[in-house]
């Protein structure tokens, strides 16, 4: 059977006669490796461009149409020690990307216009007190104008859009208080100007224009870096199926470009990427990650297989299904859909601040005008001063408080391993009291590992892992792993569903089924210990090994539990898989609260049960049939192994073996939750200080400026102190 | 005060060119990798090694 590559999904036409395609790269992360990819793919003749991102860890290639084989650039990169895949940008990213370059244009016309509106000020501000020409004054304001009237249109856009889109839901949030205090202060400055008077506020408005924009820009760049981290790893994990382009064709394409209908090959050791259904075959698969059960399930005609099935023994040929037509998808999407509905009526903490704050800070405007006009001011002179409240209060720093908090905290949990998917996870991290961990590929560890190793004599133990090389088996590369095998045994035949056998210094060797190797004896004591692991045997000649081999449990698994308990958080395990799997590892962990073999029904029931209760649970999990339990938390975590939909749900994701970022991930949830709500009690403080002098009528443009600027900065070196999250997790 | 004539338009026109010149850059996509552009100013600018033609 001939496999060929095709990458041509992943290429699109960049112009004339030129062909483009873009590549998630492995391990770049310095000049030399950038330099060392540039010049590597640039050799390659007709190749027009070759540019690694090194933000986003990618490379961007060019080259004349028609003339290379997307398949040359990935070997060559493998021949330079990089791993790559091709990436396809996904719609949401793209937005992202479009949203922080408008972001950062907004910014740059508002910091612009800042700065020449100040130019202008400062001549006006130490003008007033001395000996300018009323004139010259209003010349200086006219130029103002002329800057930062045009500038807040284009650099207002964010603030206007989303105002207005919450006006139109009947909503209220942060952006409106800010739109009207911009427009009221341009607004009244005019007027000012126009009646010649000593202040106008054109600086104070095109200001807090910028700083808010700088808090909005740092919100997106956060989300656009996590989003982008994310979006390579998904395309590492090369999500390829073999798919039959002919009766004995078959050709490695991207999961992209597989339809319903189609008929995929499924070999040993490899995992399923597509739903569908066994049309021929026989074999035992591995569905631990869509229903948390370890024991294999038998698949031949008409069995269902989900996507990140591993199949173990035999070869399967699939036809694809398009995802609703399998029951256990369609069970697993409602539950998800009814889940996600009810989460999102949580509250940011943004919104609910600012909920409190328009009503009151318009209140406070509306009763000094009155209050002025009742006590015998002037109508103009009362709005004047009603309108320089509003500017004083304009949330300049409520605005930054959280944006900059969620920024610093989340490059924190960047470098502990942790990936953020929503930005107001945080906050909501930071509440949880209750975890509830799934045991199969949480707790434990995906991959299989060889539990005995140590009862076996390691020249053995080498031999059985060289052995096992030669076999597809996952139970077999496990081995290979645990052994650190590199050379095979020349000669080795596999017997399908059976072992390996080769013959060495003419003794017979062979690895796979006890009855295999003759050694059912061994095999009912090694059960007798571990239920849940599957048992190989190896004999060399007449001796006989049982080797167990199952998933073990993460690493630090012990001590993150130990650290969460200090922390007074509850834990609990809810598992698909059967109980004495379940008990082992509760058991291990000394975690006293456990249920085994529940559906994903059940793993909402206990959530909404405990959310009555008023605990705010944090579920981890990996599998399928945790998505919908993920959704219904609190706030949700997975592993990176996680199958896809589960991840796609999670709030937060972490990286690697250890389980440390959960607990870490925690920890900086509540110091950054802790920060945020310092900075707004920072931005009401400041409030507090200086609405009084706004009523009382002594504002002028210059503390105002001053007032803003300082509470900015204070509130912005605070959130940098998210940044020195404690190293130490357990 | 009749530099005032001078400076008002100069000092504006060096803004604006300052905002052109931001405009230009981000539009250039000088700020989509911000990480790799730190690193390539302390890159060698050699030029990448030709491959030798093969002599037949």
């Amino acid at each position: 059977m001939q496999v060929t590559r095709d990458f041509s999904h992943y290429v699109r036409a960049a112009g004339a006669g030129v062909q483009h395609i873009d590549l998630a790269v492995e391990g770049v992360h310095c000049a030399g490796c950038m330099a060392k990819i540039e010049r590597g793919l640039s050799a390659i003749p007709d190749v027009t461009l070759a540019r690694v991102n090194l933000t986003d860890r990618r490379v961007a290639l060019e080259w004349k149409e028609g003339t290379l084989d997307p398949a040359r650039f990935i070997d060559r990169l493998e021949e330079l020690g990089y791993k790559a895949y091709p990436y396809e940008t996904q719609s949401a990213e793209a937005t992202e990307v479009a949203e922080s370059r408008f972001l950062l244009r907004c910014l740059g016309v508002a910091a612009f216009a800042t700065m020449n509106v100040m130019m202008l000020s400062i001549p006006v501000w130490s003008g007033n007190v001395s000996d300018m020409l009323p004139e010259q004054r209003d010349f200086f304001h006219w130029l103002s104008a002329l800057i930062a009237l045009p500038a807040a249109a284009y650099a207002g856009q964010p603030f206007f859009r989303s105002a207005w889109r919450a006006l139109s839901n009947k909503t209220t949030n942060m952006d409106l208080p800010i739109s009207i205090g911009v427009c009221l202060a341009l607004g009244m400055s005019v007027v000012e100007t126009i009646n010649h008077s000593e202040h106008a506020y054109f600086d104070a408005a095109i200001m807090l224009l910028t700083f808010l924009l700088v808090g909005r820009f740092l919100d997106q760049n956060m989300r656009r870096r996590t989003r982008a981290v994310a979006g390579n790893l998904a395309a590492l994990k090369a999500e390829t199926a073999a798919k039959f382009v002919g009766p004995d064709e078959i050709s490695q394409v991207p999961v992209a470009a597989i339809h319903p209908g189609d008929v995929v090959l499924l070999r040993p050791g490899e995992r399923c990427a597509v739903d569908g259904v066994v049309i021929e075959g026989r074999s035992e698969i591995d569905q631990s990650l869509i229903t948390g059960e370890t024991l294999y399930v038998t698949a031949e005609q008409d069995t269902p297989v989900y996507a990140g099935s591993m199949n173990i023994s035999g070869t399967l040929r699939v036809r694809v299904s398009a995802a609703s037509e399998a029951t256990l998808l369609a069970e697993i999407s409602r539950l998800l859909d009814n889940a996600l509905q009810a989460r999102s009526r949580y509250m940011r903490l943004a919104d609910r601040a600012s909920r409190l704050y328009a009503p009151v800070v318009h209140a406070t405007a509306l009763i000094t005008i009155l209050g002025w006009v009742i006590a015998g001011a002037t109508w103009h002179d009362a709005i004047v001063t009603g309108v320089a409240v509003l500017i004083i209060t304009c949330p300049c720093a409520l605005g930054l408080a959280i944006p900059t908090v969620q920024t610093v905290a989340s490059g924190a949990m960047f470098k502990a391993g942790v990936l953020l998917n929503s930005g107001d996870a945080i906050e909501r991290l930071a509440e949880a009291d209750h975890v509830i961990f799934d045991k199969t590929g949480t707790l434990t560890l995906p991959d299989l590992e060889v539990t005995n190793a140590a009862d076996i004599p390691a020249d053995v133990f080498d031999l059985a892992g060289r052995l096992a090389l030669s076999s597809h088996h996952p139970v077999a590369a496990a081995v290979a792993q645990a052994a650190a095998a590199k050379s095979p045994i020349l000669g080795a035949a596999e017997e399908a569903g059976q072992g390996v056998r080769a013959v060495v210094d003419g003794v017979e060797l062979r690895l796979g089924r006890p009855s295999f190797c003759g050694a059912e004896a061994l095999v009912a004591d090694a059960t007798r210990f571990d239920p849940e692991a599957s048992i190989l045997a190896f004999s060399r000649g007449e001796e006989k090994f049982i080797l167990s081999v199952r998933q073990g449990l993460r690493p630090d698994a012990q001590a993150v539990i130990a650290a969460l308990k200090a922390r007074n958080i509850g834990i609990e395990i809810l598992s698909g898989d059967r109980e004495p799997a379940v008990i082992a590892a509760a058991h291990a962990l000394g975690v006293a609260e456990w249920r085994a073999g529940v559906t994903p029904a059940d793993k909402i029931a206990r959530i909404e049960e405990l959310k009555q209760r008023g605990a705010k649970v944090l579920m981890v999990g990996d599998g399928m049939n945790d998505a919908p339990s993920l959704a219904a938390a609190h706030v949700s975590m997975s592993p990176i192994s996680a199958a896809h939909l589960s991840q796609a749900t999670a709030d937060l994701v972490f990286l690697g073996r250890p389980l440390a970022p959960v607990v870490a991930a925690i920890d900086s949830a509540r110091k950054a939750l802790h920060l945020m709500r310092q900075n707004l009690w920072l931005a009401i403080g400041y409030n507090v200080l200086a609405v009084p002098v706004a009523i009382s009528g002594v504002v002028t443009p210059l503390i105002a400026a001053a007032a803003m600027s300082g509470s900015s900065i204070v509130v912005m070196l605070n959130s940098l102190r998210a940044r020195s999250a404690s190293r130490e997790i357990v | 005060m009749e530099i005032l004539v001078y400076l008002v338009p100069l000092a504006l026109l060096l803004g604006g060119a300052g905002l052109a010149a931001f405009l230009w850059s981000l539009r250039s996509g000088q700020y989509d990798d911000l990480e790799g552009a730190a690193w390539r100013a302390i890159a060698d600018d050699d030029p990448p090694p030709q491959e030798v033609p093969a002599k037949r």
